[in-house]
């Protein structure tokens, strides 16, 4: 079973260096982004403000909201990188983490090793990811390019290889920044159905997105964020 | 949080699978496409030795045959400690995108810095075999100690790691400072002259922390040493040191990821 249980979380960024003196007022809104506040003479940007939700077996979260709004932020809370400042996050459940899916990737490396060094990145021991291998390959329909340095693929080959190895294994709890789109018009609509079967296998999907209607074909739940403040939850039919 | 920063340390180093991908990884990125590798970095350490062996050896009136196995061993472990801090300042700095993303234990960026060095300081004790077939070492049981002496190294590389890590991921000019300082280190502790060489004044050389780091590796090279005092000084170090960044790193340890 799968859960995410978060109270009153709030993210502040330090930001050093800024000239401090340029924010005259003490609290500032702007049009867009996080609340900029000061603290004790250093100026920070709130990110996320007191939230607070629970997530069950079943939710199929679509975080929307504005630029700058806490989309990301969120995320990468739930992904674990960020501890709030304030607040706790609890996470039952194995993530996977779609925000950037070729983090881990060297360019210099061959297909076959890059194969590894995302899997682990992803959390994965080598002798988990060796039978995946096969699969992988014959996915990203790369062949004996595999064996080649990545620097010899062009941006798209690179980008399939990156969502095969990224979307090989199915978990429980999925984190998605926008939807994932690659290649050509034959292999998108390969990766569509491979994206849908993760997502469907998927306990829990939190999917930050603008597009309303693939929050709409996606999800069960809108969350909207504003000035990094959970603002509404709504549940929508699907 | 204690137990957070414990749990980190726990996992990052039963993480055995990804700090040392990782570090070979760094050291592929870097030399791929070249024949030799970390190799070349080897040659001309082993050229810059044979050059200043017999030349500074006359410069400071010393016998070369005891010498240069001192400046060889000295200096190949010198640059192991001097690359272990430096790059320890920019452990989670360069790790930014992993940090960012997820749930990996801060502690495997440290272990990669000190594994990455550890191989390429591998790499240089080539010069060491081949000095050792002209001055060799005398045999001893204190020998066995040289493996010990490297994993004491790298044990003490990690509190400092963690503490230049955060340090210097919060503040940006620390890393100068600290690279200044190793520059002027160099000089200031036994690696070109000898400790005997102080007299009275060797106090210099025993209240250096780097001076015992190198001992407990020259001592049984040079001449079958144990260098007692040696090692106390470095376990008391990773004692006091583990002692003092503990709580620090409890501390800090959440706020990486925003620093970076």
């Amino acid at each position: 079973m799968a859960h995410i249980s978060v109270q009153d979380v709030s993210v502040d960024f330090p930001i050093y260096g800024a000239q401090s003196r340029s924010f005259k007022k003490a609290l500032f809104r702007a049009a867009t982004g996080g609340m900029i506040a000061r603290d004790h003479d250093r100026i920070v940007v709130r990110a996320l403000d007191g939230v607070s939700f629970e997530l069950r077996d079943g939710d199929r979260i679509g975080l929307v909201g504005h630029n700058g709004s806490g989309k990301s932020t969120l995320l990468r809370v739930l992904s674990g990188a960020y501890e709030p400042v304030r607040g706790t996050v609890n996470v039952e459940g194995r993530i996977a983490s779609m925000l950037n899916i070729s983090l881990g990737m060297d360019n210099e490396a061959t297909g076959y090793e890059n194969i590894f060094l995302r899997g682990i990145v992803m959390g994965f021991r080598p002798r988990e990811i060796e039978p995946l291998v096969d699969e992988i390959v014959a996915f990203s329909e790369l062949g004996d390019y595999i064996y080649m340095p990545m620097r010899t693929y062009s941006s798209g080959m690179a980008m399939r290889l990156a969502f095969a190895v990224s979307t090989c294994v199915s978990a429980e709890i999925l984190l998605m920044d926008e939807w994932l789109s690659v290649g050509d018009a034959e292999f998108s609509e390969k990766a569509k159905d491979r994206l849908n079967n993760v997502v469907g296998q998927a306990k829990i999907l939190v999917l930050a997105s603008h597009d309303e209607s693939l929050i709409e074909a996606n999800c069960n739940k809108i969350m909207r964020l504003s000035h990094g403040e959970l603002t509404s939850t709504e549940v929508i039919g699907s | 949080m204690l137990a957070k920063a414990m749990r980190d340390l726990r996992v990052g180093i039963l993480s055995v699978h990804v700090w040392p991908t990782l570090a070979w990884q760094e050291i592929r990125q870097r030399y791929r496409r070249s024949v030799l590798g970390p190799f070349w970095l080897t040659i001309s350490i082993g050229v810059l030795i044979a050059g200043m062996g017999p030349l500074y050896s006359r410069l400071f009136g010393q016998d070369t045959s005891s010498y240069f196995p001192h400046l060889a061993v000295s200096f190949i472990v010198w640059m192991l400690l001097a690359s272990l801090i430096t790059e320890g300042c920019t452990s989670f700095m360069v790790a930014e995108g992993l940090i960012k993303e997820g749930r990996m234990p801060l502690t495997v960026h440290v272990l990669r810095v000190i594994w990455k060095n550890l191989i390429i300081f591998a790499h240089h004790a080539l010069i060491l075999v081949i000095l050792f077939l002209f001055y060799p070492p005398p045999l001893s049981w204190a020998l066995l100690l040289v493996p010990l002496a490297i994993l004491a190294i790298a044990v003490n590389a990690l509190w400092v790691g963690l503490f230049l890590g955060m340090l210097c991921a919060r503040f940006r000019d620390i890393p100068l400072i600290i690279q200044s300082i190793v520059q002027v280190m160099f000089f200031l502790t036994p690696v070109l002259w000898t400790p005997g060489a102080l007299g009275r004044h060797a106090w210099a050389a025993q209240w250096n922390p780097l001076n015992h780091l190198l001992e407990i590796v020259r001592g049984p090279l040079l001449d079958g040493r144990v260098a007692a005092t040696s090692w106390a000084a470095v376990i008391g170090m990773a004692l006091v040191g583990f002692a003092f960044v503990l709580p620090v790193f409890a501390r800090f340890r959440a706020r990486v990821a925003y620093w970076v």
